[in-house]
Parts: C-alpha cells; structure tokens; sequence
C-alpha cells in the first residue's frame, strides 16, 4: 500500500509501482494466456449448477406455466419484478463507473472501468430474463415491441411498461456498443501479441483491422466522449422508468414522487456493492493489485456511503409524507411495511441499507479488504429486500382489507433467481478468461510517464 | 517473384517516449508531409495540435442522427395515438405528449449512440480492414505494446526513401525500416460471382429459409406453444373430466331457491292468505301503470276491461263475476292475491304467468278500478 493514499491532500497514483507500458499488457492478458486454475474451475462448476437448476426451473415454467411460481391475485407481482428491478440496479454501477466518473475527469475509474462495464451487461442480460418469462408466453415476445401486425395492433406508447422495455433494451444495446468501443484497442493489442493462430484470426476479426493510429485516435476519443455523455442521462432514465413501473400506477406505497431519484440512488448503491465484492475477488486472482488498488476500493465505499444514505433519507421521507400526506391508506402501507407481516423483510432492508454502510465513515473499515466485503454483500442482501417490500407489501394490503393476500415464493422461484446469479457470474468467468479485465490502453495512458511532459 | 518488385507502403521509425513522439510528429507536419500517421498505443495529449488536424466532426453526424430519432419516434407515437389506432387511456387526450416523452427521449440515445459508432467506423475508419499493409509488421507489434511510431507513406508527393530516411534519423527515430504492399492483398482477383462466394450465398439464403418455416409453421405450434387452442375449461355439452357423473354443467344444489320465486306459503289456505299477507307495493303511478299492463294482458280477456265480468269472450268460456261486488270490495289486498296466485273454480292459477310483485300491483290497479266504479262525491274534489 502506498504512503500516499494515506495523504487526502495528493491525489492518489492511479497505477501503483510505475510498471511499464509492456508489462502491462503481460500482467493484464496474463489470464487468457493461461490454462484456467484449479480455483477457476471449482468456481465455474459451481456457478454452472447454478445456471442448470435455473434452466431446469425455467423450461417448467415455459412447459407449465406461470402456476409453478408464487405470483397470484392480489400479489401478481412477486420474486420476477423483485428481481428484474434489483438485476437493473446492480448493472447501474458500470455505466455510472464507465460514463458519469469519465466526464468528470475521475482518472481513477480506468482500472475498474471495462470491469464494471462487462458487469453491466451481464446484470441487464439477467434482468431481461425475468419480465420476458413474467410476461406468461414468453414465446411472443415481439408483442413488446410496436411492429405492424395482423390484428392491427400497437404497443399503448402511454404505458410505464412499454417505456421500459425501451429503456432496457437500449440500455443494453447502448452499453453493449460503449464496451465493444471501448475493447476494439485492446483487442488489437492482443492481436499482435498472441502466438496462436486461431486467437489471432479472432483477435483480428473482433479489433476490426485496429492500427493504433493517431488519425483514428481522434475520432475514437471524441466519439468516447459523446458515448459517455449519452449514457449518463441514458443510465438516469434507465432506472427512473423502472420506478415509473410503480409510480404511474395508483397503488398506496408507490404512487410517490420520490421513486424516481430513490431507484436510481438504490440502483447506484446495489451496483457499488457488487462491482466491488466481485474486484475483490478478481484483483487477487490475477495479480492487478496495483492496477485496481485499495484506493479504487476505497472510493467506491465512498460513493456507498454517499447513494446509501440518500436510500436512508428516501426510507425516512416516504414515511415523512405518508403521515403529513394524511391519506389514510398511504398510512396504512408504511405501517404494515415496519409492523406488518412482512415487517422481518422491512427491518433486514433498513439494517443493511442504511446502518451498516454507515460503518464506512471509519477509515479503518473501508480499507479493510473484510469488512468492506461483509458490508458489500449486506448491501446486496437490504437492496434486494428492498425492491422485495416495495413490490410485495404494497400489493398484499392495499385499499380493500377483502382483497388482501400473502405472498410466498416457490421453489421454482427461487431456482430461477439462483439460476440468475449461476448466469452472471458464469458469464463473468467466461469474462475473465477471454478479453482483458481492465482496459489496457486507457491505463497506459494514466501510468507516470504515460503522458507528454510539457503537457 | 524478386524482392525489387515489392511495393513500398511506407517508411516507419520508433520513438521511445510521449515527449519524443509529440516533437516528431510536429516536426514531420512542419516539414509538409501530409500522407503520413503516427501510431500510439493510446491516445497522447497534444497529439491533434502536434500533426496539425482538425476537429473531430462527429458531433454534426450525432446532432443529426439524435435529432431523427426524436423527430421520428414523436412522429410515429402520434401517427399511431391519432390516426391508425386511437385509443382513450384513463380519460386522457388522444394526444397526450408527457407520456411520449420516455421512448422519444430512449430512441434518440439509441439511434445517436449506434450510429456514431457505425459512423466512425465505417465512414472515418473504413473499417473492417485487417489487411492493411502494416498489420502483422514488426512496426505494428511494438506501437500496439509500448512504443510510439511514425509512418510517412510512399504515396506521400514529397516521399524520397533517402531523404523521409534522413528526416526520421535527424528527428530521432530509431529502427527506420520499410514497410510494403502484401502482394497477395494487391492481387485479389475475388468478384461477386467466385464460386465460393455464391455457394455461401446459396447456403445462406436456404439455411435461413429454413429456420424460418420451421420457426413460423412448425416449432410455434408444437408443444406448450398451443396459442390458447387447448384450454383447461369446460365446454358446453362436453363431458367433465372433474366430476364423477361426468356432467359439465351442474344442477343447482338441494333447496337453492331463484331469486323472486320463494315458494308460495299459503297453499289451499285462502283464509291465512287474506289474514297474513301484506301488499309489500305502494300505489305509486309506476306500480299502477305496472298492474295495469298485467291486468289488460292477463284478466282483462275474462274479468273485462273495467272488472265488470264482461268476458270478451263470447261465451267460450264461463263468465265471472263482476269484481264490484261488495264482497270482493271488502276482501283483503292478500285473498285477491291468493286468487291471482292460485286459481279459483274455473280460473287457473297464474303464479307461473305473472311475477309475484306484478301480483301485487295487479291487486293495485284493480283496486283503482274499483275505487272509480264506486266513486264519491269527495273524490272529484
């Protein structure tokens, strides 16, 4: 660990221990030189079960249908909208990382940038999951979208839940373009210096003829720039329309103004926490520690602090306007939420939201590789609640006491959730063994000396 | 083939730092070469001023492709709320913009960021391209690690080898080589009609006529893909695979009573009747105009239009008598109702005919009729 990041007055050296520009690139394509490790395969292993007991889940629920889960009347909304919108949360990280942290000239981003990207995509491939199997025949799919038809049809374009799946599907595509932007570099850097023959021809493919040249570098940085300008209102809106989901509709406990910058807050949040549980992991496994440093890991518990106690202010501000609101069902739902039969959920929401997280302002804390992780994962745990009791408390008590209901997962539920996180986290192992974690020409052009002097 | 026929792309030299790369570049521009590149492995500050070029101009193409996107989305959202299919949603205008907001707002960042890149990468880049002469070079190996690069092209007007040589060695440049034309790239005699071509072509054209029938006229209709045409529900004259006797529609259950049709209590009992029954009606205009419908329908044929026993009937059936009578005058709302309800003598019961308030209001209007065949004085005040 360097002194330095020690001195809140200096700016930290975003690449420790002045390595060379070489040695980058044998340090960070290191992992797909390689044949995988033993630890690499008992963790694929594992995450493939997962992914087989989600897929076993899912072709019953495409066989049978939706009455293998626990979704009915007045609880329609159950684990698959609670997962979809915390997937959606957890991929906001990357775009806030790649985008927003590079217009505002935070240099320390580079190291964790392409990571938090990959980590996006993934997240938003595992979100998409669930509102197309929720949709019941997940077969038509295209009736999401306004095509001409023979029924004469169109999507209500008035509905939150079609501006949704406008907003994730270019969410999507949109990250999926700045990451590719992003790799057509790295992936020539890897082209001139593979050996193998069939990676080059891949390599070579993917790089699309890559040449490192100045008159192309003009270009690319510019269009970086606006890509990263149109993330950042577009990674806003992402999550303010997910939230628009419950807003728009008339149901106590969501009808609130306060959803949107609450979703986005708690997305941030949820995403942190993840990015930084899965680098901690990744930093170790392949010797970049002093690419992503505890520095980076640090800051990022900073920014959990940060969007963690906007989450805390939502929770107090929700209750805040229920009384003073003086609508007696908005009342009724805040009560129920900390006192009904879900008030278990609630309490764990609250506890690992907004108290431990707070256990970063120690300096001791957030620089301890354990507790750090600890915190992370309970941070995972109180967002997934949290979009668990938006979602089920709300619907299980609202206007009509005859009409109330209890909701409880099945097991096929929980598979596909386990099966959720069986794919994201095999796509990330995929990850690491085929393309480069952290983006190598952008951390050459960071090292000391990367830059020109007079500059 | 001799080596002398190769055909020169360029001239390269390596620079060690960012410092040394920036100064040659500015150099080599300064001297007035113009088909020339530098090559770094990441994009050096200072770099666009240092060869002289001018701005990136793709914030144009993205200022045209993003407002497209908008234009054309608010343009189709209105286009469907207001011509092809109108459709009132919770009372609001047809028109509602706010909510067109979202998609317009999510199109427009879709079209701008997809086709930027595009752009860049075909239009400015003229990429795919992984057969140009410098791939694969020495050169090319150490600028994408960590060295940096000029090369000034043969095609340059000014390019002498012995001199571009001379200026890369005073400039600084170390490892000065040549870099030529692959000749196997130069000679490509592909056209569109080279067999390999056309039979990927072919493959292709079939391979995905293929996918498509079977997609579109086998595979979504196989299993569970039944487009709702089995159903788990029970169709009419279908037996019932739920219950034991095998009925679809079930009987109602022992004693359940339809609702206006309480079983009659006072069966043979015309004295109860009188005594017990209430009229549950109150002589309103519409409970009048009602009993009167009844009684020109049902009694009047017998009892005549005026309830004086004068039968239209001619005969054909026996005449009954006159309903003036004092007795009847004098009988209770709920013995005349006994009488409607159950026949008496020759009269047949007409439970099953008229419904039990119309019963009632029957009595009503006949006690209307009876109140104006025996009118007083005081009446006409």
């Amino acid at each position: 660990m360097s002194t330095a990041a020690t001195d809140y007055t200096r700016e930290f050296p975003v690449v420790e221990g002045r390595p060379k520009a070489a040695e980058l690139d044998a340090t960070i394509a290191a992992p797909l030189d390689q044949f995988p490790s033993r630890v690499w395969w008992i963790a694929i292993s594992i995450t493939l079960s997962f992914l087989s007991i989600g897929v076993f889940c899912i072709g019953m629920t495409l066989y049978k249908g939706l009455g293998l889960w626990g979704v009915n009347q007045p609880v329609s909304w159950g684990f698959d909208i609670v997962n979809f919108v915390f997937w959606v949360g957890i991929g906001h990280a990357g775009t806030l990382i790649s985008a927003i942290l590079f217009l505002l000239r935070q240099r320390w981003r580079t190291g964790i940038a392409r990571f938090a990207e990959a980590m996006t995509i993934f997240a938003v491939m595992c979100a998409g999951l669930f509102p197309l199997l929720h949709t019941g025949r997940q077969w038509l799919p295209m009736y999401l979208t306004p095509y001409p038809n023979q029924h004469g049809l169109w999507v209500n374009f008035t509905s939150p839940l079609v501006w949704d799946v406008f907003a994730v599907s270019t969410y999507f595509t949109v990250s999926a373009v700045f990451w590719y932007v992003g790799l057509i570099p790295d992936l020539a850097t890897l082209r001139d210096r593979t050996t193998s023959k069939i990676k080059k021809t891949i390599y070579s493919v993917f790089s699309l003829g890559w040449r490192h040249s100045n008159r192309h570098w003009q270009h690319y940085e510019r269009a970086y720039l606006i890509l990263a300008g149109f993330a950042t209102p577009l990674v806003l809106s992402v999550h303010t329309i997910v939230s628009f989901d419950f807003a728009v509709s008339v149901i106590p406990g969501w009808h609130t103004t306060i959803f949107p910058p609450y979703f986005v807050a708690g997305a941030v949040f949820s995403g942190f926490a993840m990015v930084q549980n899965v680098l901690i992991f990744v930093r170790q496994a392949f010797n970049l520690t002093h690419i992503i440093t505890l520095d980076h890991l640090e800051k990022m518990n900073k920014v959990m602090i940060v969007t963690g106690s906007m989450v805390g202010y939502a929770y107090a501000m929700e209750f805040f306007i229920a009384w003073y609101g003086g609508n007696q069902f908005e009342r009724f739902v805040f009560l129920n939420r900390a006192l009904g039969p879900y008030a278990w959920a609630y309490w764990t929401m609250v506890s690992c939201n907004v108290i431990f997280p707070q256990l970063f302002w120690f300096k001791k804390i957030r620089r301890s590789i354990p507790a750090m992780f600890a915190i992370g994962i309970l941070v995972n745990i109180g967002m997934w609640f949290e979009r668990f009791v938006i979602v089920v408390t709300s619907l299980s008590r609202d206007f009509l006491p005859s009409s109330w209901g209890h909701y409880a997962p099945t097991l096929y539920d929980a598979g596909i959730f386990l099966g959720s996180f069986g794919l994201f986290f095999t796509l990330i192992l995929i990850f690491v063994r085929v393309l480069p974690v952290v983006s190598i020409s952008e951390v050459k052009a960071v090292i000391e000396g990367g830059q020109p002097s007079h500059h | 083939m001799p080596m002398n026929e190769k055909q020169q792309f360029s001239l390269t030299a390596l620079f060690d730092t960012p410092d040394e790369i920036i100064h040659a570049a500015h150099e080599t521009s300064s001297a007035g070469y113009t088909r020339y590149d530098v090559h770094t492995p990441y994009p050096v500050h200072g770099m666009d001023k240092a060869m002289g070029l001018r701005q990136s101009r793709l914030g144009i193409f993205v200022l045209v492709f993003g407002l497209l996107g908008a234009v054309s989305s608010v343009l189709f959202m209105s286009w469907v709320t207001l011509v092809d299919y109108p459709l009132v949603i919770g009372g609001k205008p047809f028109w509602s913009w706010p909510a067109f907001v979202p998609v317009a707002f999510e199109i427009t960042v879709l079209l701008a960021a997809v086709l930027l890149v595009v752009t860049m990468i075909v239009l400015y880049f003229k990429f795919p391209n992984i057969s140009h002469p410098l791939h694969d070079t020495p050169y090319m190996k150490r600028i994408s690690s960590d060295k940096f690069g000029i090369s000034i092209q043969a095609d340059d007007p000014k390019f002498n080898e012995r001199e571009v040589r001379a200026f890369l060695k005073k400039i600084g440049g170390k490892e000065i080589g040549p870099v030529y034309f692959d000749l196997e790239d130069l000679d490509h005699g592909q056209t569109m009609f080279d067999p390999k071509f056309l039979g990927v072509l072919a493959l292709t054209a079939i391979l995905v006529a293929g996918a498509t029938y079977s997609v579109f006229n086998q595979i979504l209709f196989l299993e569970p893909f039944s487009w709702m045409s089995t159903q788990a529900k029970q169709k009419a004259q279908r037996p019932s695979e739920l219950f034991k006797d095998g009925i679809g529609m079930r009987p109602p259950v022992e004693g359940t009573v339809a609702r206006g049709f309480l079983p009659y209590p006072f069966k043979g009992k015309p004295d109860e009747a009188g005594k017990n029954l209430v009229n549950p009606l109150f002589a309103t205009k519409e409970v009048i105009e009602r009993g009167k419908a009844r009684y020109l329908t049902y009694c009047s044929p017998c009892h005549g239009n005026f309830a004086r026993g004068d039968s239209r009937l001619r005969g054909q059936f026996p005449n009954p008598p006159t309903l003036h009578s004092d007795k009847v005058r004098n009988w209770p709302d709920g013995s005349i109702y006994h009488v409607i309800t159950e026949g008496q003598n020759v009269m047949p019961s007409y439970a099953s005919q008229i419904s039990r308030d119309d019963r009632w209001a029957t009595v009503l209007y006949l006690r209307v009729l009876q109140r104006a065949h025996n009118a007083k004085e005081s009446d006409l005040k």
